[in-house]
């Protein structure tokens, strides 16, 4: 069990955390994106240790599966042909070549959660000491505002149970001193784990590699607009960080997120209540036609439902 | 694999060519990632496609399907024209300065000795090097000898240059002249290439001569029995390799034995022939030792029945009246209907035998079909009705189906042998689903009924039956452990040196094949496998995986055929006097303070035959080298030619435009129906090649949800060139059809494949995954092999299911 | 302090309003809150050294089971991941051995011995005896009919190519072996495995 005292965040919640014990590693993840080959054994691997199992889907043309994240699939691999630079030696006959980039993607666990900050429901979205951000499905309402929050669009609302999730870096592994099951499965080395300073480390040198191989712009992937992230990339081509599909050169939480940070958000949401604060919320950052249906945030027939159509006629 | 996979580390550059290393084995694809970020290798692959491997190469070139023979012949030219060559490895470990016999010939792409009629060589007895009155092959070690082996190669190859080899393979000049100039570095004596290959080399009609010129590259750079070097065959199932090893193919025997012919009667020329001395003095030639482990075998099976006076049950043994009864010629004879009964013990031939609709109806002939399978595989529901994907009138078949269930890897004790020739031992982690029994009882239970019928009424030539030696302590079910301890082999009496001193007692388990005996005073069911579980214990449950010399070998690790050797020819890692070609690529080497050999690996030699006694290090070999030239192991030539595959969206061998004889593989194997069923490159313009996905284990995985979440549904691969002529986009759907059947899938649409310039014209590439079935979770689909030609490899009857002709149309 | 109350509770109380919202955002939240969000789920299964089925790599897998191997508990895989110990994958596993709890679990499992009849369209569940018997007497009836001792030359040859046999890459050595012996001394020549293909 993760020591209470070792969650150093909490959605919604004004009490501030205890930090007296605070002192343990700071965690991360490097995807070193050279050495992926898309084999999906992160995909499977994570479906499998988290007891997900996502339906089977079709074929879109590409090698893409599931063709997103959902609510079951906390990491897809995404697929990019680009023509890059030709950096294989010397054939003079190449300038460009082609690259087949693949991004695994998911949660970054960002050392500033935007999903943690927009959520409105206490305790549905917690950040443990070791920089892990983590969902607890149990006091989700499902409300999605924490995808609105995220720079990286990457949590997802499950259309079973109307709740919120996304990888948790396998914070049930680390806590026994585990490494997340991506990481163990992951076969060409291509993510590692250990201390953001190890990686850091590691992702220095890596790049350091691939610059003497010819990619000059080689870089590493922690983007300072959200604190620093505890998932960081080693990318060839860090200078055009779209180039795997579509990765966020330079993401930052919402200012309007930014804007109910701190005491305001408690205290609006105190007076409206969390489902008017939530609609609300969802009104002024994604507008009045997006507004979720009660069964979107709670799903059918059971109490929850009955509980929001109350809570909504008293606000 | 020669090397095995840790060892790949050691490369200093890494050549994935005929097999897509990253993607059918990515753990093993683990230490070629390691060895470009701790050794700075270099990867170089070279596909029809762009594939996962390429994503992490440093180079990628595509080739045409079925073309390789012509790159790494022209290669071998390009070397030796550079005289890019490991020159003390070469005359010294290779039979390069052998001189071959006067009537050996090569004429328009034939070879001497050629039977047009029959579609064989049926005379190769010029195939083979000439020998002196001693007996022993001449040579000349100056290698000017225009009759000697490494002239004579310099001569075949001439012809391979590189605006030939660029027109063949669809390669731009530049792109080969790079990776030429790469690989030839690696011919200084301390540089290594690796080769990893897998079926983009063997699923073709000239596949093992592929394999053969990769090999020959191999000595030239003085590559084999080094660290980072060998020719390595990443092999598919778990245990292919283990059941390849105790033979059970149509004219194997156990450990690399062969069944005699029915011309064989006599068992002193049985074992005469097989026995091979060496043809250069001094040499090993370890093969001469076959009568000890054939012998030792027989005690295996037939115990005190096998007797010198009955020639050790020689003739108990099934000869073989046609050359081969590989499954190829056995579902020719189905579709014949001259097969009764047929047994599939994991194997589902349906999705896995070219030409689906052969199988379907060959199947639908049989009296009795058995299986034997975990899953519910497709062969066991043939008869079924599954729409599209399987449109069969149940009521007209009148097979009698029995299907059993059995355990899987996680239900079972055991050893499995992986492609680096390790025996790892496993545990039964829980009981079977339902009913579910391993193989081993299924099959123990199964002889015992038998025998019993054959006690109780009698019958035909049941000598065998009753006397198979069956000292199991559960008849119906031998435990793993038994039978291990049985293919290891023991003493039957006490063994003695000269002195007569026991070196082993009676019932005891042997500690390797050198303890076996010719006069049946051992018994072991799989000699290589010798000293797996000794006296010693389990030597295949070993779990120690320390690395004390650094170079990746953990000799406590599980244990290795033969003798725990992990590099084969390992001798060849030192040169002439027994020292490291490189301090680098130190791995076993001559101590003359301990007076034998040394090092990181068990030597894959006589451990105290010293370097001056200039014994060679390929000690399986009669001239104790590496061989250039095959003499008469190949049906096919001893030298490997270009050949196009008998499906080719070109028109004529390039080499030989003017001779049809020469077009395809002269030896290939082929039946006349089945010729008969090639298509023609007008009504179908586009190769295509067959393949497998990281996400898939060929038909298994798509009864496992994880997997087919990752990959649901059935596509094809196109260039974007290709799609635009279809009409189509990513994500429509097509209809591919060959000459023999046709599939729909979705087309994926991709810049990873190109039209390639061949010739005059351009030939595009259709690039077909094989997951998918009419059983299990993934999404339904046509099994792949409705296209795939009956035409198999020369040598090993593997058919060429990556290289044939298609169509594809919007669907 | 830790306030006992379940989810549902906690949605009741949310529903009274303000207060109970403002208590629970000053740190009542329930006690799953406080906990991790999943419990390690490893903790005293019993661990299995085991092979991979699949490729040739060999990879090492450790296979989880339900119960700790005591004679009352009915061992159930549930969850399969890599050895770290393994020389050559040293913890990793592809996407298809990272899946292999799917397969060891399938739907497709085979459970019971089962006969199709000539020209039926369904499977019939029967004994292991009653199949293993049928396939006795098919064996034996086939080859007592077309066994061949001799060829036409005279010679001994002593082989029975009317029935054909596939073995399994994916079994162990020791299935493997034992089918080679029985098989080859019932004389079958049309006889292979995936090797060939």
């Amino acid at each position: 069990m993760i020591n209470s005292q070792n969650i150093v965040a909490r959605s919604a919640t004004t009490l501030p955390a205890p930090h007296a014990r605070d002192n343990v590693v700071e965690v991360a993840k490097l995807i070193d994106v050279s050495k992926c080959i898309g084999c999906k054994a992160c995909q499977v691997a994570c479906m499998e240790w988290n007891d997900l199992r996502d339906d089977v889907g079709e074929c879109h043309g590409v090698y893409d599966n599931p063709m997103d994240l959902t609510a079951e699939s906390w990491t897809v691999m995404r697929f990019n042909e680009v023509e890059t630079d030709f950096v294989g030696g010397d054939d003079v006959s190449r300038e460009k070549e082609l690259s087949w980039l693949i991004r695994k993607d998911g949660c970054m666990h960002c050392a500033e959660p935007g999903c943690l900050e927009a959520c409105p429901a206490p305790g549905a979205i917690v950040q443990y000491a070791n920089g892990i951000v983590d969902f607890d499905s149990n006091n989700c309402i499902g409300c999605g505002y924490c995808i609105t929050g995220c720079p990286f669009n990457i949590p997802r609302i499950s259309e079973k149970d109307s709740k919120s999730y996304k990888c948790t870096l396998c914070s049930d592994r680390v806590n026994v001193g585990l490494e997340p099951a991506c990481v163990k499965a992951c076969p060409t080395n291509c993510i590692e784990f250990g201390s953001k300073k190890d990686m850091l480390a590691r992702a220095d040198k890596r790049v350091n590699d691939l610059k003497e191989r010819g990619y000059e712009h080689a870089g590493i992937y922690d983007p300072a607009g959200v604190g620093g992230t505890h998932v960081m990339y080693v990318l060839h081509h860090s200078d055009e960080p779209g180039l795997y599909s579509g990765l966020a050169k330079d993401p930052r939480i919402s200012p309007v997120v930014g804007a109910w940070k701190g005491i305001t958000k408690p205290i609006m949401s105190a007076i409206l209540g969390i489902t008017a604060f939530a609609g609300f919320f969802h009104y002024i950052t994604k507008g009045p036609k997006e507004e979720p249906t009660d069964e979107e945030v709670f799903g059918e027939g059971d109490d929850h439902h009955r509980v929001s159509r109350e809570e909504e006629h008293r606000s | 694999m020669t090397n095995h996979w840790v060892d790949i580390r050691n490369a200093n550059l890494i050549l994935s060519m005929g097999g897509n290393s990253a993607e059918a084995h990515p753990v093993g694809f683990r230490w070629v990632t390691e060895a470009i970020e701790h050794n700075k290798a270099k990867l170089i692959c070279i596909d029809p496609r762009y594939t996962r491997t390429c994503a992490v190469a440093d180079y990628k070139a595509f080739i045409r399907t079925g073309t390789d023979i012509t790159f790494l012949g022209g290669l071998i030219h390009y070397l030796i024209t550079t005289d890019q060559v490991q020159h003390e490895y070469v005359l010294n470990y290779t039979d390069a300065s052998l001189i071959v016999h006067d009537d050996y010939g090569f004429e328009d792409g034939i070879f001497t000795g050629y039977n047009p009629d029959k579609h064989t060589y049926d005379d190769k007895s010029s195939w083979m090097y000439k020998l002196g009155d001693d007996g022993f092959a001449l040579r000349d070690e100056s290698l000017k000898d225009p009759r000697c082996v490494y002239q004579l190669m310099r001569e075949h190859y001439s012809r391979y240059d590189i605006d030939t080899v660029s027109s063949i393979c669809g390669m731009p000049r530049e792109h080969i002249e790079h990776i030429w100039a790469e690989i030839g570095k690696m011919a200084v004596p301390h540089k290594t290439m690796t080769m990893l290959y897998a079926l983009g080399w063997t699923q073709h009609s000239i596949g093992s001569q592929i394999i053969r010129t990769a090999a020959m590259v191999q000595l030239l750079l003085g590559n084999m029995g080094m660290p980072g070097g060998g020719v390595n065959a990443l092999r598919g199932h778990s245990n292919i390799q283990g059941l390849t090893d105790l033979g059970l193919l149509s004219q194997l025997l156990p450990g690399y034995m062969t069944l005699a012919n029915a011309a064989e009667q006599d068992y002193p020329a049985y074992i005469k022939k097989r026995a091979k001395q060496p043809i250069l003095e001094g040499e090993v030639s370890y093969w001469k030792n076959y009568e000890k482990f054939h012998v030792s075998l027989m005690k295996s099976w037939f115990g005190n029945a096998a007797t010198e006076e009955n020639n050790w049950c020689f003739d108990w043994l099934p000869k073989l009246s046609r050359p081969l009864y590989d499954v190829l010629d056995t579902f020719d004879r189905m579709y014949k209907g001259e097969i009764n009964g047929y047994f599939c013990q994991g194997f589902n031939p349906l999705a896995s035998f070219p030409n689906r609709q052969k199988v379907t109806e060959g199947l639908s002939k049989l009296k009795y079909l058995v299986v034997m399978d975990p899953l519910n595989t497709e062969t066991s529901e043939f008869w079924k009705n599954y729409g599209e994907y399987n449109d069969v009138d149940s009521s007209q078949i009148q097979t009698e189906v029995i299907r059993l269930p059995t355990t899987c890897f996680a239900e079972d004790d055991g050893s499995i042998v992986n492609s680096a020739r390790w025996l790892q031992w496993h545990w039964a982690a829980a009981p079977g689903p339902g009913e579910a029994r391993p193989d081993t009882r299924i099959m123990g239970d199964l002889f015992i009924r038998i025998r019993e019928l054959y006690r109780q009424e009698g019958g035909v030539f049941p000598d065998p039956i009753l006397n198979l030696d069956w000292d199991y302590n559960i008849p119906e079910a031998p435990s793993s452990e038994e039978l291990a301890q049985e293919y290891n082999g023991r003493a039957l009496v006490d063994l003695t040196d000269d002195n007569g001193n026991v070196t082993r007692k009676a019932g005891e388990l042997l500690s390797s094949f050198s303890e076996m005996t010719a006069d049946g005073r051992t018994a072991s069911g799989c000699w290589i496998f010798s000293g797996a579980w000794t006296q010693d214990g389990n030597q295949m449950a070993r779990r120690d995986n320390s690395d004390p010399y650094g170079t990746g070998n953990t000799l406590g690790w599980a244990w290795a055929w033969p003798a725990n050797r992990r590099v084969l020819y390992n001798r060849a890692s030192a040169d002439t006097q027994g020292r490291p070609w490189g301090k680098e690529k130190a791995f076993v080497w001559w101590s003359s303070e301990q007076g034998r050999w040394i090092g990181a690996d068990v030597p894959d030699f006589p451990l105290t035959s010293e370097p001056s006694k200039g014994v060679s290090p390929f000690i399986m070999q009669t001239t104790g080298g590496g061989n250039f030239f095959a003499g008469q192991s190949m049906v096919d030539g001893p030298f490997p030619e270009h050949y196009e595959p008998y499906e080719s969206p070109i028109d004529n061998n390039p080499l030989h435009p003017n001779n049809p004889l020469a077009r395809n593989n002269p030896a290939g194997r082929i039946f006349d129906k089945d010729r008969a069923d090639l298509g023609s490159r007008e009504e179908f313009p586009h190769a295509a090649t067959t393949y497998r996905l990281t996400e898939h284990f060929h038909y298994w995985t798509k009864h496992a949800r994880l997997n087919a979440v990752v990959q649901p549904e059935q596509f094809v691969e196109i260039s974007h060139q290709l799609a635009e002529e279809v009409g189509v986009v990513a994500g429509d759907w097509v209809k591919v059809s060959s000459n023999r059947g046709f599939i729909k899938a979705v087309a994926v649409v991709t810049k990873r494949l190109q039209p390639l310039r061949i010739g005059d014209r351009d030939v595009h590439h259709v690039g077909i995954p094989i997951h998918w079935g009419f059983t299990g979770v993934a999404k339904k689909g046509y099994l792949a092999n409705a296209l795939t030609p009956v035409v198999g490899d020369a040598n090993t009857q593997t058919p060429e299911y990556k290289s044939f002709i298609v169509k594809v149309e919007k669907a | 302090m830790t306030v006992n109350v379940t989810r549902r509770q906690f949605f009741k109380l949310g529903a009274a309003g303000v207060a109970s919202s403002s208590m629970a955002m000053m740190g009542f939240a329930p006690e799953s809150a406080e906990a991790s969000v999943r419990q390690f789920k490893l903790t005293h299964a019993k661990e299995t050294r085991n092979n991979c089925t699949y490729c040739s790599v060999g990879c090492g897998v450790l296979i989880y089971s339900h119960g700790d191997g005591s004679k009352n508990a009915r061992q159930e895989v549930f969850h399969i991941e890599g050895d770290p110990d393994h020389p050559v994958s040293r913890g990793s596993l592809c996407p298809k051995g990272s899946g292999l709890l799917d397969f060891v679990r399938s739907e497709g499992r085979l459970e019971y011995p089962q006969v199709r009849a000539p020209g039926s369209s369904e499977w019939k569940r029967v004994s292991w005896d009653e199949a293993l018997n049928k396939i006795a007497r098919y064996i034996k009836d086939d080859r007592d009919a077309n066994f061949v001792e001799r060829d036409e030359k005279g010679g001994t040859v002593n082989h029975w190519t009317t029935t054909g046999f596939l073995a399994a890459s994916g079994s162990s050595n020791e299935a493997g072996y034992i089918t080679h012996k029985v098989v080859r001394n019932l004389g079958m020549v049309a006889f292979d495995n995936q090797a060939r293909v």
